[in-house]
């Protein structure tokens, strides 16, 4: 028994080390500074200790709490949309039609698209002004007028984002879901049939089953996306219009590089971590709670 | 799911089922019909209202600068750094995370265990909370500016994923293949080697190909870290096509169109290796 | 086969660093022949001069002083001022920096910047603009030399202004929108007049040359805002107004520089306010631009009662960094950089901003006419951005507030009003 402990831990350390090294250690430290009036650049002044003092600040900021409320609206609206689209084209490809290895090969080119293209292709077409979008919908006759895609100062510049964002992103959802499910005999499907259930019946008795461990495969990864998303918002939009997609990481950005207070900016990073443990710390219970079995 | 054949609907379904897959086409292919069309044409013709889906003057001007010019130098050099970075990161973080995948599948000990979850918490860190305590780690050892820094860095948060990966595909192969070697006194090390790797190979493929992906695609990080020709990556050079006052979206989608050939092609060509090393795997949590 | 496979991607991993830890050694080799001072510089992309020209210039300094090497570090105008700031959190970096004009009171307050103002001979002031010095300039002290000059000028479409049967263009700001009337009203082109107002610093430079076009100021003495009345108010007024009344394309809401740049070149625009660079592009690229020969370039006026000229500071300066080692080889690049020969000779990237490239018209490079002519008048009128140690937070502040308005969630008054009231709270908190 000893011996195997002995190994266990022999073949778990590098990878613990290498962890615990490089963010293990920093993350101690912003933990630290977040319980100091601390400027970033510290020629001119010392850190001062002020408690939880930048935490309330955080809380009684009007910004910065429309900040964490954009952040959701954005996980939500893209978990939602990642795991609507996953499914339905993973079902549709689990369809027999023409060509449908080369669809299947397709659908994977928008998730290997690198994030910073994806951000500058889809503000490109956005544009107010000269956009394709634009375009496209008039030479149909959709709309009459172009339209300010990313201008809208309520949440309809953040769907633009999300819209954008899940273009790339939802790729991977299908395959996992597609290979969930290749894996449900068929003869469950025929037997179901045989006692006259219905399609919605067999969708959620045998297809979502199926395919749920795929699903919370993807409702994880998507959700810690989500929830510390900051590339694509700061290349499309840059926080605007009137800071209506600013989100929780693009404050702390704000905070550090901006407005040089690294206390500050360390007390928005640990909220932001806080809210992701609190989902993921859930999903993991109710995978656990659930057995999920593959 | 032949769930309509019985009620009869065929012909229903048929339609059905191919006015959703050419929407499925269009929708995939359309915005990247539009960023290799901005590779190629004049900015004129790409702003003009209304708009010429296929501009009057194409041209290769730009792929020629990228490959050959002195505006494509930075790109170059790129290029190449998004290969080292990627390569070495996912290196690097294969091994570390195979050995770790293979210590807490077989020997999950009661505490041990739960160490998975420990390192998959350090992956949801955003990378703006250790950003700054990075860089100043980096710089006490200087390398700050290199592709090695980058690399130790994407290890960080590769190396967890990795490791819930090849955990979870290295949980679905039975334990009774190894059992022979075990007896035969064989050491852990020869036998994750000799037995466990030949069979895990999809997974493995998967595990590689997700962190070159995910490694090539990292952006802020390198951003901060980087600024030199002999360590920024792709997506820094791409951005770098903003100018003070202006942006260059015909360079930027040039850049963008060969940035993304190598993943693209990757993901396709792997694409059954991915699918099989992700459900097998990392869906049993 | 899979075998295979793993066997290759475990190979390439491994023999990799070899490949690289070679051809590492053999640089090193290299540097050791020679023992000069070396520095290292950071600068931007594409400033007005290309990397290109910052590597020649480079190169011809490295040649006339053997015994300084300069390594180049460039990045993109975003990714600028954060570099600067993570390397100096980290206590060490660059010998010379380029710094843009609303850096240099954060930068010295922090210690980023050298103060050099004893190195600077007097002559040298007065050779050049006095606006171009405020790029460097904080608390009465020098913190670097200034090297690119730059504005915001008032581009017109001289074939729309004649369809229009507009004679001139528009002397004072509210001219500007009375022309643009009559040629949204003669049906010339929907929207007249395109901005820069996405949310970030274009959208408040904007502002600030409005300001400075209504004879606005923005702190007193006391650093009390004043920016909530006055010049201030009337250049936001101004703004929203124009959008109300259908001249000014709403497409402003989300455009940087770039935008206009594209609007205006494609012939969607009479009017638009931009920097130097567009001039050559719109009226001689016919690769990027619809309108060639038809660009007009003017300063842009004031209200036309107390201000003729109205112009913003976007001036970039290079300084160097208290952490530099060879301060003095330092100073000696950057004086050669900001020479009058060096910029007289890149002059047809930026212009100089030495005075007496002006008086000698036969140096101006060709075509440049109308645009040095309007920079005369405009370099001897820069108007100055607060010059704030925590300028970023004062701007980005002062960028939600006017999008606000712009967007019409808040009326301009109230808008700025609450600016004031943020800028206040958060100055208490820093």
């Amino acid at each position: 028994m000893k011996r195997t402990t002995y190994t266990a831990w022999k073949f778990l350390l590098p990878a613990m080390l290498v962890v615990a090294g490089i963010v293990g250690f920093p993350f101690i430290k912003t933990i630290y500074i977040s319980l100091f009036n601390a400027p970033l650049i510290a020629y001119t002044q010392k850190a001062e200790w002020v408690g939880f003092k930048n935490f309330i600040y955080a809380f009684i900021n009007p910004s910065f709490m429309g900040g964490v409320f954009h952040t959701l609206y954005f996980s939500l609206l893209s978990i939602s949309l990642n795991i609507l689209l996953g499914v339905l084209t993973a079902m549709l490809l689990n369809q027999k039609f023409f060509g449908r290895a080369f669809v299947r090969t397709l659908v994977i080119l928008p998730w290997a698209l690198p994030t910073v293209v994806n951000a500058v292709l889809w503000r490109w077409i956005y544009n107010p002004t000269y956009g394709a979008l634009n375009a496209l919908l008039t030479q149909l006759h959709i709309i009459q007028n172009y339209r300010d895609w990313l201008g809208s100062a309520g949440l309809g510049t953040m769907t633009m984002v999300v819209l954008a964002d899940t273009w790339k992103n939802y790729p991977l959802v299908t395959i996992l879901v597609l290979a969930g499910l290749q894996m449900i005999p068929k003869e469950i499907y025929e037997a179901v049939k045989v006692d006259g259930a219905n399609w919605w019946n067999i969708f959620w008795r045998i297809t979502l089953p199926g395919v749920r461990p795929a699903l919370l495969v993807a409702l994880v990864l998507k959700t810690i996306d989500g929830l510390r998303v900051f590339d694509i918002v700061y290349l499309m939009t840059s926080g605007g219009p009137a800071s209506a997609t600013k989100t929780i990481s693009f404050y702390v950005y704000q905070e550090a590089f901006g407005f040089l207070r690294l206390g500050q900016a360390s007390a928005f990073s640990i909220i932001n971590v806080t809210i992701i443990f609190v989902f993921v710390i859930f999903y993991i219970k109710f995978i656990r709670s659930e057995g999920v079995s593959g | 799911m032949r769930r309509s054949s019985y009620h009869g609907h065929k012909i229903l379904k048929f339609i059905f089922i191919y006015f959703f897959v050419i929407l499925l086409i269009a929708s995939i292919i359309a915005p990247f019909f539009w960023l290799i069309v901005s590779s190629l044409a004049n900015l004129k013709d790409l702003v003009a209202k209304p708009l010429h889906w296929i501009p009057r003057h194409l041209n290769l001007e730009r792929y020629r600068e990228i490959f050959f010019g002195q505006v494509g130098i930075s790109f170059r050099y790129a290029l190449r750094n998004s290969i080292l970075v990627a390569l070495l990161a996912t290196g690097a973080s294969f091994v570390l995370s195979l050995l770790a995948a293979y210590s807490l599948s077989r020997f999950p000990g009661k505490y041990r265990s739960n160490l998975l979850y420990v390192m998959l918490a350090t992956y949801m860190m955003p990378p703006v909370a250790i950003l700054l305590s990075l860089y100043i780690m980096l710089r006490q050892v200087h390398l700050v500016n290199t592709i090695w820094g980058l690399s130790i860095v994407y290890s960080s948060f590769l190396t967890p994923f990795l490791t819930w990966i090849l955990k979870g595909f290295i949980d679905s192969i039975p334990k009774e293949i190894e059992e022979a070697a075990t007896i035969d006194g064989a050491s852990r090390i020869l036998i994750l080697l000799r037995i466990v790797i030949p069979v895990a190979v999809p997974g493995i493929i998967a595990a590689v190909l997700l962190g070159v992906l995910m490694s090539w695609d990292e952006f802020f990080y390198a951003l901060i870290f980087t600024s030199t020709n002999q360590a920024i990556t792709l997506p820094v050079a791409i951005a770098q096509f903003t100018k003070r006052h202006s942006i260059d979206y015909g360079m930027m989608a040039a850049g963008g169109v060969v940035a993304a050939l190598p993943p693209i092609i990757l993901a396709v060509l792997l694409q059954r290796y991915l699918i099989q090393g992700l459900t097998s795997g990392s869906v049993k949590g | 086969m899979k075998r295979k496979m793993v066997v290759l991607v475990l190979l390439m991993v491994l023999l990799l660093p070899l490949t690289i830890f070679a051809t590492g050694q053999k640089e090193k080799v290299k540097k050791k022949e020679k023992q000069p001072v070396k520095l290292s510089a950071l600068f931007i992309k594409q400033a007005s001069y290309s990397e290109q020209d910052v590597r020649n210039m480079t190169a011809e300094f490295e040649k006339e002083n053997p015994l300084i090497r300069i390594s180049l570090e460039f990045v993109s105008y975003e990714a600028l001022h954060d570099k600067i700031i993570a390397a100096a959190a980290s206590g060490s970096g660059y010998d010379v920096i380029l710094i843009d004009v609303i850096w240099p009171a954060e930068f010295a307050a922090q210690g980023i910047l050298r103060d050099i103002t004893k190195e600077i001979p007097k002559s040298m002031l007065d050779k050049v603009f006095s606006g171009a010095w405020d790029t460097v300039l904080y608390k009465g002290r020098y913190y670097g030399i200034p090297w690119i000059l730059d504005t915001e000028y008032l581009f017109y479409n001289k074939e729309m202004l004649k369809k229009a049967g507009i004679s001139a263009p528009p002397k004072t700001l509210n001219d500007m929108v009375d022309q643009a009337k009559i040629i949204k009203n003669k049906g010339i082109v929907k929207y007249p007049i395109i901005w820069a107002w996405q949310q970030s610093e274009n959208v408040f430079l904007n502002y600030v040359v409005l300001v400075a076009g209504f004879g606005g100021s923005f702190f007193d003495a006391n650093g009390n805002p004043l920016f909530n009345s006055g010049g201030g108010l009337k250049a936001l007024e101004y703004m929203v107004q124009s959008l109300k009344d259908g001249v000014s394309n709403p497409a402003s809401l989300q455009a940087i520089s770039d935008d206009e740049l594209r609007v205006f070149g494609s012939g969607q625009a009479a009017f638009a306010l931009n920097w130097t660079y567009m001039y050559s592009i719109a009226n001689t690229d016919s690769s990027q631009s619809k309108v060639v020969g038809q660009v007009g370039v003017v300063p842009t006026p004031g209200d036309g009662e107390h201000v003729q000229i109205a112009s913003v500071n976007g001036s970039m300066g290079l300084g160097i960094t208290q952490s530099s080692k060879n301060p003095k080889e330092a100073l000696k690049y950057i004086e050669y950089l900001t020479s009058s020969s060096v910029e007289a000779k890149y002059a047809n990237l930026s212009l100089p901003m030495w005075k007496s490239f002006y008086e000698e018209p036969s140096k101006w490079p060709k075509g440049q006419k109308p645009l040095i002519n309007a920079a005369k008048l405009s370099f001897a009128k820069l108007y100055n951005r607060p010059m704030l140690a925590h300028y970023t937070q004062f701007s980005t502040i002062m960028q939600k507030y006017l999008q606000k308005a712009l967007l019409y969630q808040m009326s301009p008054k109230d808008a700025l009003d609450a600016a004031a009231k943020e800028i206040v709270q958060e100055k208490a908190n820093n």
